[in-house]
This record gives C-alpha cells, structure tokens and sequence, in this order.
C-alpha cells in the first residue's frame, strides 16, 4: 500500500516535470509579460510619489495620482501590445523568417490569440485601476475647489485665476459638479468612450457568444478603431500638472510650502508654475495601429487579386469543396485562408484550411456549413441543387493569406502523429497528399520517417477526402493505448502531435503527451501542437 | 446578422454592468465622496441585476452553455414568471434602475452600459425574444431489452454497417472524390492496437 502511494507520488512528480518542460516556455513569455507590467507599474508609481515637481499635486490627491498615472503607463504598454498578435501577416512573416528560433519559440507564435487575450485582461484590470483613481482624483480636486477647503489646499486651488499664474487644479470655480467638469474636458469625454468601446468589446468576446453569433463579435470588435482614436486624445487636455522645472529652481518647495500665504508678496517664494504632462500614448500605440493598418491594407489588397474557381464539388454531410487558383500563390501544408464572399458580405473574412497540396497547380478548402455566412455560400454556389451554374455566374471569392499554421512544423518531426476529429480532418488531407508526392519524387529527402493519421468521423455520412488508401479508425480510440504503442515502438525520438478538432480532444492529448514524454531527455518525447481558430 | 439572438448579448451586457456599477458604488461610498448614498444606491441595484442576470436563458436553437451554479438563481427568476419572461419588462426596468446611478460621477459608467443593455433588451424584445430557463432533463433510464442488438457477423477490424453495405455495391469504384485511387509509393501499415 506504501508502495503503491510512493509510486503514484513519483508518477505525478515526473507528470508534473514533463509539463512544467512542454509548457515552460509559454509560462517563461507570460511571466515576462506579467514582469514588465509591474516594473513599469512600480517604477511608476515610485516616481510619482517621490519626484518633487509633483509635490503639490500630491498635497491635493493623495496617492491616488501616482495609482492613475502608473496604471496609465500599463495601459499604454498593453494597448501596444494587443494590435500585434492578430496582425496575422507579421507573424507568418516572423515565422517564415525564423530560422534560428525553432521548436519551442515558433510554437508560441500559434498562441497569438491567446497571449492577445491576456494583454486585453491586463488592459481590463489597469483601466479598472486607472478610472477608479482618477474618480477620486476628480473628487478631491472638486473639494480643493470648495469653500470649505482651507490652508495649502485653497492656497493651490485659487492658483491660475490672475493673468501671471498657470493652474494646477484643473476644476477653476466651486459652482459645479464632478460630471459637469468631466463632460467638458477633453480626457473626460475619451475616457468614457474609451471605457464604453472597451465594455461593449470585451462583453460581446465572451466564448458563448462567439460560438452563437461570431458575425456580432466580429463588428463589435472594430469598435477598436473608436479605443484607438479616443486612446490618442486623451491626454491633450494636460490635466494632470506638474510644477515646471523653471518654478523648481526659483520656489523651493520644502521651504516654501509652510509659507503659502507669503506666496504673492515674498521674493523668497514666487508664485508656483504648473504645466501639463504632453499626451504620450500616441507614441506607443503609432507603430502597432500602423502595422495593423498596413495588416488590413495587404488584406484588401489581396481581395482585389482575381480568384478563379475551377471546381466545385458538394459533399453529401454539408461539406462544400471548392478548387482555385490565384497568380502567385504559394502555400505549405497545413496553412489556412481568410475567404470573403462580398455577395453575401463585403466586410466579413472567414478561416478555411487548405486541403490542397502545395504540389498540385491549383488550391481547395473544404468547408462545412457551420453558421450564417456558410450557410449562404452553400446556397451562393447551389450546392443543395442539383442545377449546375456557368463558371462566370458563380458568385466572386476573395482570398487573404495562406497563414502559416502548426502543420508546417510537421515535417521538423521525425516521427509524427495527426489526429484529427470531424472537419478537422482537412489540415491533415493537405499534410498527407503532400506527403505523397514527396514520396513520389526521389530526389528529395525527408526528415519524417513516418506519419500517423487517426481520423476520427462521428458523422455517417463523412467522406474520405484525400482518396488515398488508408485505413480510418471508427469510434473513440483508447489513447492510453495507441500513446503507449507509438513510445515503444519510437524509444528515443521526437514526436510531434498535431491536432485539429474539439477542445475535450485537444485536452485529452495535451494529457497523453505528458504522461508519455519520458523524463529522460534521451528518451520519447511528445510534443503537442494545436490549431484552433 | 440574421439569426443573432440579441438577448444572449444584452444578458451578458447587464451582467457586466451589474459589476460596473457595484465597483463604482463601492469607490463613492468608500471615499465618501459627494452625493455618496448614491453609490451606497448603485451597490444595492448591482447587486439585484447581477442576481437576476446570472441565470442564462436558452438558446431558440442550438445547446446552451450555462453558467456555473445558475440552477439555484433559475428558480428564484422563474418565480416571477411574465416579469422574468418579458423582456420589454427586463428593458424598462433596467432603464429605469440606471438613472439615479447617473447623478454620481463614479457610477455614470455602470448607467451608460446598463442603459446600453436596455436598449439591446428592447432590440430583442421586438425581435419576440423570451426567457425561458435552462432545465436538466430528468435522466432516461435505457431499457436494457432495447439495447441489445444483432451481434456482429464478422470479426474485427470491421467498418461500421453503411460502408459494409457501399463495399458490397460498389467494390472496384473509389472510395474518393477526385481521380480514383492512388498507388501507395511506400507501404501503409494497419497498426491494429
């Protein structure tokens, strides 16, 4: 019994080593994120505690100014950020031209949209941070500015009302209330759109309703454009003041703080100056929102490009097949397209696998009718029907890409295993009949000694889509089994698995992978791969 | 656009302004700021649209996911029947819930979504969009003389029956969609675990 309970401990001591391996360098890149956030954060709000020139801006917020101020810093920093890994082209850009950073690095590059996720938490918390001291820092200028305010407070508040002097509490007269002063500065009105585009965004990206309607969270994110804009303006106003660093050298503020009243009169103490900190989150979101412009500009430009389609062919389970050919197109295994169908709509892009090997003079996807806009494109090319339509009534394809997807590292393997579920076998027909004609020529020599496909159909009606012979497991398979085969039959190699298909199948590999990875880095290793859009 | 179910986004909306406005009600009171007791007020309403909001309806179509422990607040909305059914009921009150958050700076961000979510419970109900809770089906017990079927006349590995049956049809056609069938330039091995 002792035995068995020290046994069960080591295997979950190896289980947990082999993850803490497969999954480091995700981690590493997230705790490197999560670094630069509070070093920005902390140096900050250091400064803005300690520096002088801020001193009496201190005297009327508090701390909450250095709060607002180093969230603002986080803020400009992930705002930076989140354009970049969902600017597809730059990172099959990256990818194509890595040839130093494989393996583990140009793996990350498939987890943009989750590390495009963190960044938009990390913008949701700081804004949190950022409104709420800033709602404080109205308030107490508000209270600066009333007749009960006396000594020091009064003393900075009335500054700015003769001609010599700037000011540093930006609410000038007691007669008015926080949401008045708000509505009428320019950084209270962007920050409010701000907030509301980034509500609505963040509401309408929850996983239910991308799953029930993707059209809604497709438009609701170009709401972007609002944040972007209103993001850049937000700091012209110049509210927030600090002492100018001409006043610092004549007013010293240690001395002169306790002789407030002396201030117009006593050479020793002139009058303070104030001025604004200039905007600078234009200057960290400039380069991501033109890369992106020019990511949507490449898009569009694309689209212009003629697609031909030379073949259309409708599977019986709602799976339309469509050949085509675009001049200068060239692809790898494994990769996807954005489709656009301006018939049905001009502003919606969708991701189709190929299924075409790069070998053949002309490209497919396969696509299954899975919402609105597939449903159209069936009807679009009459796949019901059994009508054939001439070639130039067929409704126009736009096509942007092909981006870059996990299969192309499946040639890096030399073993790998593919296992795809329902239309998730597409990736995997592109990957095979590749396969075949590299084996067809031989001249060229392949890493890969060997590929495993298990193609998983539930549905009856699913047809084989590559016509090569190959043998198709029905049902669930016992993965404990087949993993446990594949590491005693491959002892000391890398194995790549790859997966397209259902998010418990992805979870149930991942798991496979980990338990059978040897800790031994001589022995088996699995190295999990997945494509997901 | 079409078959968009607004009232899923307009749930998620109100659920989202819910916390907006308990977060903003909890600076005001905290800080004490000017007009506080209408953020003690924002709490207060937050918290009773975070209530009622958390229990997901379902979907005209199609599986709904659910919330986590929504089963417990399913029953308590059900009780109100029409006025948790209705959601011209649900865009009125939530309207009229927002407006005394908007007199206080700290919560006009939770009135302007809450107000948002109003609107688009309005979209859904003249869409003709209703709540209905999200009920388990009682488990069916499978009668065990049903299940047992015909067993299978040929050993493993077998394909399942509808291809037994296209084999027998059609056996020199292709199994495939494109040229036929293709010769194997190296051997494919069946790994029969």
């Amino acid at each position: 019994m002792k035995e068995r309970i020290c046994q069960q401990q080591e295997r979950k001591t190896v289980m947990m080593g082999c993850w803490m391996l497969n999954e480091s360098v995700s981690v590493i890149l997230a705790l490197l994120w999560l670094g630069v956030n509070l070093y920005l954060f902390i140096d900050t709000f250091r400064w803005y505690g300690e520096e002088e020139s801020f001193f009496y801006t201190r005297v009327i917020l508090g701390s909450t100014l250095a709060w607002a101020r180093a969230s603002a810093v986080c803020l400009n920093f992930n705002c930076m950020l989140i354009l970049l890994p969902i600017s597809r082209n730059l990172i099959s850009f990256i990818r194509g031209a890595s040839i130093c950073c494989r393996g583990p690095w140009r793996r990350q590059l498939d987890k943009n949209l989750k590390f495009h996720k963190l960044v938009a938490y990390g913008i949701a918390i700081n804004a949190t941070i950022h409104i709420a001291a800033h709602l404080c820092n109205l308030e107490r200028y508000h209270l600066s500015q009333s007749a009960e305010a006396e000594g020091l407070l009064a003393a900075l508040s009335k500054l700015g009302d003769t001609p010599n002097e700037s000011y540093i509490n930006p609410i000038r007269t007691p007669h008015t209330n926080t949401t008045t002063e708000l509505l009428s500065t320019i950084a209270g009105i962007t920050g409010l759109l701000i907030s509301l585009a980034l509500i609505l965004i963040m509401t309408s990206s929850t996983e239910f309703i991308r799953q029930i309607s993707y059209e809604l969270f497709w438009y609701t994110h170009h709401m972007f454009i609002i944040f972007f804009i209103s993001l850049s303006i937000h700091g012209a106003g110049r509210i927030v003041r600090g002492q100018t660093p001409e006043s610092l050298l004549l007013h010293n503020v240690t001395f002169c703080r306790d002789h407030y009243a002396e201030w117009q009169a006593a050479a020793r103490c002139p009058v303070p100056q104030f001025s604004g900190k200039e905007p600078s989150a234009w200057k960290w979101v400039l380069g991501p929102v033109v890369l992106y412009a020019c990511e949507r500009v490449i898009r569009f430009w694309r689209f212009q490009q003629e697609v031909v389609i030379t073949k259309v062919v409708s599977h019986p389970s709602g799976v339309l097949e469509l050949h085509m050919k675009k001049r200068n197109f060239k692809m790898a295994p494994g990769q996807y397209v954005l489709l656009q169908c301006p018939s049905i709509s001009s502003l919606e892009w969708h991701p189709f696998t190929l299924t075409s090997a790069p070998q053949e003079d002309f490209f497919s996807v396969h696509i299954r009718t899975a919402g609105d806009w597939t449903r159209a494109l069936h009807t679009a090319f009459e796949a019901e029907g059994q009508t054939i339509k001439e070639p130039r009534s067929l409704p126009r394809l736009a096509v942007d890409g092909p981006f870059g997807a996990a299969l192309t590292d499946v040639f890096h393997y030399p073993v790998s295993v593919c296992i795809a579920a329902g239309i998730g076998v597409t990736p995997f027909a592109a990957l095979l009949k590749s396969i075949w004609y590299k084996c067809c020529e031989s001249q060229t020599q392949l890493k890969l000694s060997k590929a495993i496909h298990i193609a998983l159909h539930w549905d009856e009606n699913t047809d084989v889509i590559t016509g090569l012979k190959q043998k198709t497991f029905y049902g669930r398979p016992n993965w404990n089994n087949e993993f446990r085969q594949i590491a005693y039959h491959h002892p000391s190699s890398s194995i790549g698995v790859f997966s397209c298909g259902p998010k418990a199948l992805s979870k149930t590999l991942q798991r496979m992978c980990r338990l059978y990875s040897s800790a031994d880095p001589r022995g088996v290793h699995f190295y999990y791969n997945k494509e997901s859009f | 656009m079409g078959q968009i179910e607004w009232a899923m986004w307009a749930n998620e909306q109100a659920l989202a302004s819910g916390l907006i406005l308990i977060t903003g009600g909890i600076v005001a009171t905290a800080g004490q700021f000017t007009q506080w007791y209408f953020g003690a007020y924002s709490i207060a309403a937050g918290v009773f649209i975070c209530l009622l909001e958390y229990p997901r309806g379902k979907r005209k179509k199609g599986s709904t996911m659910e919330r986590c422990g929504q089963k417990y607040m399913t029953k308590v909305v059900k009780l109100f029947g029409p006025f948790s059914r209705n959601y011209y009921v649900r865009a009125i009150l939530h309207l009229g819930l927002s407006v005394p958050a908007g007199f206080l700076l700290a919560t006009i961000l939770g009135t302007a979504c809450l107000a948002i979510s109003s609107g688009i419970y309005l979209l859904a109900a003249t869409r003709g969009e209703q709540w209905t809770p999200i009920e388990s089906k009682p488990k069916e017990r499978p009668q065990v003389g049903a299940t047992i079927k015909q067993p299978p006349s040929n050993p493993p590995p077998r394909p399942p029956a509808e291809a037994r049956k296209k084999l027998s049809e059609e056996e020199e056609v292709a199994t495939g969609v494109s040229s036929g069938p293709q010769e194997n330039p190296i051997p494919v091995t069946d790994e029969v675990v």
